[in-house]
Order: C-alpha cells, then sequence, then structure tokens
C-alpha cells in the first residue's frame, strides 16, 4: 500500500498521462482539420477550442459538474444506459481534464501544420499519395518540434491544474486527490511540510518540461524546410 | 502506343494585384512532346500548369489526356492529383526535408523499386548524394532530385514549373540537359514554364506564347519569334539614367534590363524627345558587330 504522498504523486501522473494520450488522438485529426480547412463555420470552432484559455476553470468545471448531474440529459443518459455516474470519479476528472486541455494540444500543432510549405502537400499529392500517406509520411515527420511542444505543454498543463479537478472531481484521496489539490489540502491543514513536498515537486517538472520545449524550440530555428 | 493527345481547353478567372484577368486557354500537346509555356510573369502560366496538374480547379472546360476526361465541368469530373499520372516539378522543388535524396525518390514510386530508384539516381549524378538530406544540397542538386522524383512514378505527362528560375546562369545550361535527358529517358509529354527566351531555344519542340491569359502564339520557337525578337540586329533596351551634354553630342547613361551599365552618344536630332527614366532600345546592325567569346 503506497503511502497517501505516492498515491496522489501516482494518480497526477496518470491523469496528465490519459488525458494527453486522449488528446493526441483527438488533436491530431483536429488540427489538421483547423489548419487547413476552409470552411465557414472556422471561427466558431476556433473560438470553442480556445475558450479554455480565457474561462475560469470554474465556469467549465461547473458546466461540466452539471452535465454530469444525473439530472442532466447526458447525466442521465450515462447512468440509465451505462450505470456510470462522472461527478467525483477519475473517469469524471479525465473528460473535464481532456475538455479543459484541448487549445494546450491544438494550438502549438494547427501553427506546425500550417508553417509547412502547401507545396509539399502537394508535391505529395502528385506524386500519387494520398491525403492521409500524406499526413503520416510528409506532415508529421516535418511537425515534430511542435508535436513535442505540443506534448510537452499539454502534460505540463494537465500536472498543474487545480480549479476544474476541484470542481468535478472534490478532493477524494486515490479518486481525484491529484497533486495541486493536495497542496491546497495540506496548507488548509496547516501541514506546510507536506505541502512543500508536493509543491516542489511541481514545480521541477514544470521546469524540466518548459525547459525541454525551449531547447527543442531553438533546434528548430536552425531547422528549415527545403 | 495508344494515341495520348492532351486536349486543354479551360477558362479561369484570376484574381492578381492589376484587377481580374480571365485565363482561357486551348491547346493541345501531342504525345511525347516537350513543349515550353512562355510568357510575364501573371500571365497564368503558373495557373495553367496547376490546373492540368488538379491542384488547381479551372472555372469551366474540360482537360482530356487521350481518351481519358481529367477534367469535365459540364459533366462534374474532377479528377484529383493523385489520380493523374503526372510528374510535377516545383519552381522551389518542394523536397521532402524529413527523406534523404533516395527517400524523397522512393516516395515518389508506385510500387518500391530500388533498382529503379538507383538508376534515376545515377542518370541525375546524384550517387554520391543518395543518403545526403535535402537542406544539404546545392540548388542545382535540388533540381535534379526533384527532377528524378517526378520521374519515379514513370508518369505520362512531366509539368515542370519555371524549374530553373532559381538558378544562375551558369548551373541553367548543365541542367536545360537534364530536362532534356529527363524527356528522352521517359518520352513523358512534357510541358514547362518559362520566361526565358535561351531556355525556350534550348527546350522547346513547341512554344504556347500567353500574355494576359491567352494564347498569342503556337509554334515552333523559330517561328514564333523570328518576327520581333530574332532579327538581323543586336539589341539593348534599359533606361536612361543620365543625359550629359558634351561638345556637340550627348552622353548617355543607360541600365539595362540586366543590370548592366551602358553608355552611348547621341546627337541632337535623337534626344530631343529623350528625358532622364525613359525606356530606349540601343541596336546595332548584323553587319560587322564586335564579337568575343566570354568566359565563364
Amino acid at each position: 500500500m503506497p503511502t497517501p504522498f505516492i498515491e496522489t504523486l501516482i494518480l497526477t501522473a496518470k491523469l496528465a498521462t490519459y488525458t494527453t494520450c486522449i488528446l493526441l488522438i483527438v488533436g491530431l485529426p483536429l488540427s489538421y482539420f483547423m489548419a487547413y480547412s476552409r470552411f465557414r463555420l472556422k471561427p466558431v470552432l476556433e473560438a470553442l477550442v480556445s475558450m479554455p484559455l480565457v474561462l475560469p476553470p470554474s465556469v467549465i468545471g461547473y458546466y461540466i459538474l452539471v452535465a454530469y448531474s444525473p439530472n442532466h440529459w447526458f447525466g442521465g443518459f450515462l447512468d440509465t444506459v451505462f450505470d456510470v455516474r462522472l461527478a467525483f470519479t477519475f473517469e469524471g476528472i479525465l473528460i473535464a481534464s481532456v475538455v479543459f486541455s484541448v487549445p494546450f494540444m491544438v494550438q502549438p500543432l494547427i501553427n506546425g501544420f500550417r508553417a509547412i510549405p502547401q507545396n509539399l502537400r502537394e508535391a505529395s499529392y502528385t506524386l500519387g499519395k494520398s491525403k492521409t500517406a500524406t499526413f503520416f509520411r510528409v506532415l508529421l515527420p516535418n511537425i515534430k518540434p511542435s508535436l513535442v511542444t505540443a506534448i510537452a505543454l499539454t502534460f505540463a498543463h494537465c500536472i498543474g491544474e487545480f480549479g476544474i479537478i476541484l470542481m468535478v472531481g472534490g478532493n477524494m484521496p486515490g479518486e481525484t486527490r491529484v497533486a495541486s489539490i493536495a497542496i491546497y489540502d495540506e496548507v488548509q491543514a496547516l501541514n506546510f511540510e507536506a505541502a512543500n513536498q508536493y509543491a516542489l515537486i511541481l514545480f521541477l517538472i514544470s521546469f524540466i518540461v518548459l525547459t525541454l520545449i525551449y531547447t527543442i524550440n531553438r533546434k528548430q530555428n536552425s531547422w528549415r524546410i527545403v | 502506343m495508344e494515341n495520348r493527345v492532351i486536349e486543354i481547353n479551360v477558362q479561369k478567372k484570376l484574381v492578381s494585384a492589376h484587377g481580374t484577368m480571365l485565363l482561357h486557354i486551348k491547346a493541345s500537346i501531342c504525345q511525347g512532346e516537350l513543349a515550353v509555356l512562355f510568357g510575364e510573369s501573371g500571365a497564368g502560366k503558373t495557373t495553367l500548369l496547376r490546373m492540368i496538374a488538379g491542384l488547381t480547379s479551372p472555372d469551366s472546360g474540360v482537360i482530356k489526356v487521350g481518351d481519358s476526361i481529367w477534367f469535365h465541368s459540364d459533366v462534374n469530373i474532377n479528377k484529383t492529383p493523385q489520380q493523374r499520372n503526372i510528374g510535377f516539378v516545383f519552381q522551389d522543388y518542394a523536397l521532402f526535408p524529413n527523406m534523404s535524396v533516395y527517400e524523397n525518390i522512393i516516395f515518389g514510386q508506385k510500387q518500391k523499386n530500388k533498382a529503379h530508384a538507383l538508376d534515376l539516381i545515377n542518370k541525375f549524378g546524384l550517387a554520391e548524394f543518395t543518403h545526403r538530406m535535402p537542406e544539404k544540397l546545392s540548388g542545382g542538386q535540388k533540381q535534379r532530385v526533384a527532377l528524378a522524383r517526378a520521374l519515379a512514378r514513370k508518369p505520362d505527362f512531366l509539368l515542370l514549373d519555371e524549374p530553373l528560375s532559381a538558378l544562375d546562369s551558369n548551373f541553367r545550361t548543365s541542367l536545360q540537359n537534364e530536362i532534356l535527358k529527363a524527356h528522352s529517358i521517359t518520352n513523358a509529354t512534357t510541358l514547362l514554364v518559362s520566361h526565358d527566351l535561351t531556355e525556350v531555344f534550348r527546350l522547346a519542340q513547341k512554344v504556347i506564347k500567353i500574355e494576359n491569359g491567352k494564347i498569342t502564339a503556337i509554334g515552333k520557337p523559330d517561328d514564333i519569334f523570328l518576327n520581333n525578337q530574332i532579327s538581323g540586329k543586336v539589341q539593348i533596351t534599359g533606361n536612361i539614367v543620365k543625359i550629359q551634354k558634351q561638345d556637340t553630342f550627348y552622353l548617355l547613361t543607360v541600365v539595362t534590363g540586366m543590370n548592366q551599365i551602358v553608355k552611348v552618344t547621341a546627337y541632337d536630332n535623337e534626344i530631343h524627345d529623350l528625358a532622364e527614366g525613359d525606356k530606349i532600345m540601343v541596336f546595332s546592325k548584323a553587319f560587322n558587330p564586335l564579337i568575343m567569346k566570354v568566359q565563364n
């Protein structure tokens, strides 16, 4: 049985890893679409994707919590059909965390896709390669720096998420109690030593991740498309 | 061999900095022919090439290769670039930066065929660069890779968009040979965009001259250019940057289109309607000019 400290850290890492993986799978096609499509309602989609950047986490958290309620059609549907209740569960905070981290994954990817000259895609098409083949063999390998940035930013942001987790998940040890919430909890209990341990670890993770991103982006400057 | 004459009859409205222009092109290119699209920049050459490749859609018209219809606005046929068996060489080559020379060429093939790829690499003198990445290649080498890659698919139709414009003039001659080689290797019908007369004369079996979105002449280079550009005289056009009066004549300083500064003399009867900034033509008759070989 791990100590509550280790348990909280494992839970935090698990949440961030799962969120990043889900967002990578959802975010790649979404950002590809947003980078190249010209459909008329795109500004609406762009606004929706960027909402978490400007809205307070409590607002999004509130809406998600309401949606999870068995009285809401979404929560009710999950409850009656799947017998699942998401509020104050790990799955619940995972979905909230995915929703809230979308821009951190999608924005760098969009920028990466847009930075690729149009004629690289066209060259691939004229060589008879489908859009899918072009995506995996020409586009993805050439947005590696953006890909690393997107993954690292999403992961780091998830590690530090607080407001939305508190709203949707509360503070249940082993289920929804992640490091940032544990800090708040320990400080409330005047247990500064434990708070300090959590805080230091979060600080170090964020620092390392951001250093990684800037190191890679510096290489990107000397890296160019010909 | 089946007859694969390419028939083009397309229209498209183009919006440019100079306002809108209607591109209306009607032409046919024979199987195996090397045709050059010649015209000023902005005349619609590149757009036409892109329409043939399927990268840009015409507003209306037909593009037919032999019996197969690539584009037909009336019956809503518009084949994708993937469905048209073409090779396209872009002005800036568009080599994939994540692939070596060899990988770029292999990528272009329908089915991986190492021997064919290495054969292309050898034919274009790229053997020593086989595993080099595009960023480590010179402009001329990139152009050869782009040509080899375009041929990797064994295209019926090779489209080249000003492939030499980014290169030094020294390079051009040898790369013009590479294009002729590419054409003879595959015997693919080839359409090349150019605004360079030297290129036209070295390469073209047929010239399609486009001005303001319309074809103004089609034919052999000699037939098309014999009347105006080529005649029994040497001519330079340029702008007057300075007029200086000497004792009995004037000294004009002229900057040519090639950025060359030329000083010429003029007399009263010639100077009266000239001013600084005017565009003039200086020419001499073909009798007894001074000729000297230029060392490269």
